[in-house]
């Protein structure tokens, strides 16, 4: 069956501290942050000014390229603070939280009802718009745009990922809606991409959208992986993303008329001080799980350990997030660290190290790169770790060239930074290759405006 | 001992740091520090955690494997002189002779090549690479071992900094250096390395009688003039006493790395296994070698049974170690069995058809490398569009 894919290459991360399946507590974060910087490329225009109040829904700033999307804040209270860094860039706005939510009224309706042009007025108004991005370039989608079709991936294969049956229990009737949604509104096909051993759950029998089966190790459950394989975008195409706990918060607001972006976030790591799901809404401080975070040097990571972002103990949670990831830093210095004929604490993906002797072993890991910045080498490794027909040296070394040309031919439309981030994790030259994407995607956003 | 010796390293180090006395040693004082010591970095960007593998480590696996052919070469240079001078040598004064004549060219081939890397690292600011170790070992294993070492010094130094950083350094390079190296001993003093003082009896093979270890004496006796390996057939080893079974095991002339095929086999499955040389090349590379061995057998151009091209000369080290450096092989997994199978089929080619040169595998090893980026931009591009094709 065609709709079956099975990927031979990629790589599981044996990382320690995956989540138990239980919810730990109920957190409602006295302050929540909304960051332009969670979404690429855009320019924010602020809406608001510190001491103003807001409800659950009401917009906290907009798209300046293209106003009509909004970015809404997910808690009501009043604004604490408009961070801003260098040169005035808007790094995030902060709002208190009140201690009764009240939510903005968006009116409840059904998909059946509303024309696809109310559905995307809705989506606009109140925030969930920012949901959808768009690819190539990982960009919130631009709504004056058709996409070719909708993607969405029904699970993560990243390390110690959320476990999705897990996360979406209870969300189906949710889900549907914000399938059935996405589909009417954009009058293409939505394709949904599940693991293998989702079959049987309630997300195998999703109506609206062509279901893929997937199988194989990180990055599977890319989105970006999955839509290489079903339909590969060509130059001139877009395609839009977009993730099932999103759907669910499009599908709460069609029924309830409100804004309602909580979700279960995996606290996940070796350096956890307990493993397991608190239940909250997007832009959480991280502060607010401070119990749950061993003592010593941790590095809080809003997403998964590979590409993830560094938000620190008093940071915010991510916008597209669904995860946290807590391990050691390693700013230590290891003798002889290279010539060890074996480091039991180490994992390597190497023969040169033995780590492959003991398949099932997880490791501690921490953020210590092991080693310094290099050229590339060895350079046929890569492919073995991503599950993609593209020559990715070739691509990094066209991206790091800026040769928009070779970039556009080695597939730069493909792929998102993420996509590569198992490369990055092998790299004996410790090369950033996803900064190194992001900067080509960069180039292009700017050479293509 | 881990402390102690960090402590000493975090008391040296702003010397070395920018505003220090001796801040103009930055990058060598970096590199003995890496050395020492696994950096403390931590990732700021990207993934936030990482394969403890790096260079150093895949490096210094490629060195262990070129181990046993040291090994091997250090008795064989011994072993030679003490046959060609018949000095009846014990094992232990074997090994000592073949260190005594090894070690000089390990310090030139390090002190010239590193020297120029550390000088480099400093002039562009980067850290040094670890590349040049390999080709450092290397370098000494295919150069005659009674090459002077003012000839090494400046083929050495040419090599490093014309064939590599220039380009950029250890990742950049088009040429594999150490074969630069030799490219540029044998193009520059033709007259000594052709002749029977150095390379007595052509590039990799000389008759154990004709060999002179004493630079610039004359040859020991009887023999003179080289032989070509083109001439090699079943009667003229037979006539130097060699069968099939000391080309194999390497008690035959020739440079130190290159004789014994065993030696370098342990480091093939050395590099196979870790994976970091390709078996596709070897193995095309052999096929390449059969192939045109067994043309030029049926078509009378050599009496040799092919596989004899195997064992013989410089093949079996240029294709393990040399072909396969990462850097300058073909990158594709289809375009290295053209790449390999190119290599394979030029050296015997050479040795086959031209009578004046009867080594294939240094130029043959280095036209491949020429090709490679061709071969490469050819596969990529057949590739994507079969890719898109199919989309």
């Amino acid at each position: 069956m065609s709709n079956n894919i099975k990927l031979k290459k990629g790589l599981d991360l044996p990382l320690n501290g995956a989540a138990q399946k239980k919810v730990l507590m109920e957190v409602t974060p006295d302050a929540v942050a909304l960051k332009p910087t969670d979404f690429k490329g855009l320019v924010p225009k602020l809406l608001v000014k510190e001491g103003d109040a807001v409800k659950a829904g009401s917009p906290l700033f907009a798209d300046k390229m293209c106003p009509e999307i909004l970015f809404t804040s997910p808690v009501s209270g009043t604004v604490q603070s408009v961070v801003r860094g260098e040169k005035r860039k808007l790094l995030a706005v902060v709002v208190k939280a009140d201690k009764e939510q009240v939510h903005e009224d968006f009116g409840t309706s059904s998909v059946d009802k509303l024309s696809a042009d109310q559905i995307k007025a809705l989506l606009l108004k109140s925030g969930l718009w920012a949901s959808l991005i768009q690819r190539p370039y990982g960009i919130v989608a631009n709504p004056a745009v058709t996409p070719k079709a909708v993607f969405v991936s029904g699970f993560s294969s990243a390390p110690n990922a959320a476990d999705p049956e897990f996360i979406l229990q209870g969300e189906t009737a949710n889900i549907q809606a914000g399938i059935s949604a996405i589909a009417k509104m954009t009058g293409v096909k939505v394709h949904l991409s599940l693991c293998r051993c989702q079959g049987t759950t309630p997300m195998g029998s999703m109506k609206d959208a062509e279901i893929h089966y997937f199988e194989g190790k990180h990055p599977a459950g890319n989105v970006g992986i999955q839509i290489h394989h079903i339909c590969p975008i060509r130059k001139g195409e877009t395609v839009w993303t977009i993730t099932p706990m999103e759907l669910a918060a499009i599908g709460r607001l069609l029924s309830t008329g409100k804004l309602d972006q909580s979700r279960l976030v995996a606290v996940t790591g070796p350096k956890a001080a307990k493993t397991g799901y608190v239940r909250t809404v997007p832009g959480m401080c991280m502060a607010s799980i401070a119990s749950l975070v061993a003592e010593g040097n941790v590095r809080v990571i809003s997403g998964d350990v590979l590409c993830g972002e560094n938000a620190g103990r008093e940071g915010f949670l991510g916008f597209h997030d669904n995860q946290v990831s807590l391990i050691e830093e390693g700013d230590y210095y290891e003798m002889f660290g290279w010539i060890n004929p074996i480091r039991s604490k180490q994992h390597s993906v190497s023969r040169s190290y033995f780590s492959w002797l003991c398949p099932s072993k997880k490791y501690d890991m921490d953020t210590n790169i092991h080693g310094g910045v290099r050229a590339f080498m060895f350079n046929n490794i890569y492919s073995d770790v991503l599950p993609m027909h593209l020559f990715p040296v070739y691509l990094a070394k066209a991206c790091m060239a800026g040769d928009i040309d070779k970039m556009e031919q080695y597939g730069i439309y493909q792929v998102l930074p993420e996509d590569l981030a198992t490369c990055e994790y092998i790299c004996p030259s410790k090369i950033e290759w996803q900064e190194t994407i992001a900067k080509g995607i960069d180039l292009m956003l700017k050479e293509m405006a | 001992m881990s402390n102690k010796l960090r402590s000493i390293v975090d008391k040296i180090k702003p010397t070395f740091c920018e505003g220090g006395k001796l801040a103009f040693l930055h990058s060598t004082f970096d590199a003995f520090e890496t050395f020492l010591f696994v950096p403390n970095t931590v990732a700021k960007r990207g993934s936030h955690v990482r394969d403890c593998v790096d260079l150093k480590r895949l490096l210094i696996i490629v060195i262990m494997a070129l181990v046993p052919a040291f090994c091997f070469g250090v008795w064989n240079i011994g072993y030679q002189h003490s046959a060609a001078f018949g000095l009846d040598y014990g094992f232990w004064q074997i090994i000592g002779y073949g260190l005594l004549r090894i070690i000089p060219l390990y310090l030139v081939s390090y002190l010239v090549g590193l020297g120029i890397e550390f000088a480099s690292a400093q002039i562009k600011g980067h850290e040094v690479s670890e590349g040049y170790l390999v080709s450092g070992f290397i370098i000494p294993l295919i150069v005659p071992v009674d090459l002077p070492l003012w000839q090494l010094a400046i083929a050495v130094a040419f090599a490093v900094i014309f064939g590599k950083e220039i380009f950029g350094g250890t990742g950049m390079n088009i040429w594999n250096p150490a074969l630069l190296t030799r490219a540029f001993l044998f193009f520059s003093y033709p007259s000594q390395m052709s002749g029977d003082v150095y390379w007595t009896g052509g590039l990799h093979r000389f008759i154990t009688e004709g060999t002179c270890w004493f630079p610039g004496t004359a040859v020991a006796d009887g023999f003179s003039g080289a032989t070509p390996l083109a001439s090699a057939s079943l009667e003229g080893l037979a006539a130097r006493g060699i069968s099939a079974m000391d080309l194999f095991i390497g008690n035959v002339g020739g440079a130190v790395g290159e004789t014994s095929v065993v030696a370098i086999l342990i480091g093939a499955v050395i590099l196979i296994y870790t994976g970091i040389a390709s078996w596709k090349i070897m193995l095309s590379s052999v096929a390449g070698a059969l192939l045109v061995g067994w043309l030029g057998q049926i078509g009378g151009a050599t009496d040799l049974p092919c596989w004899y091209q195997l064992i013989m000369g410089g093949f079996a080290f240029g294709t393990v170690f040399m072909a396969t450096d990462p850097v300058t092989a073909a990158q594709t997994e289809c375009g290295k069995w053209i790449y390999g199978f190119l290599i394979g089929a030029l050296c015997v080619t050479v040795r086959l058809f031209n009578p004046g040169y009867p080594e294939g595998m240094m130029l043959a090893i280095l036209f491949g490398n020429t090709m490679a980026p061709l071969i490469d931009h050819l596969v990529v591009n057949a590739t994507l569009k079969h890719y898109s094709k199919n989309a």
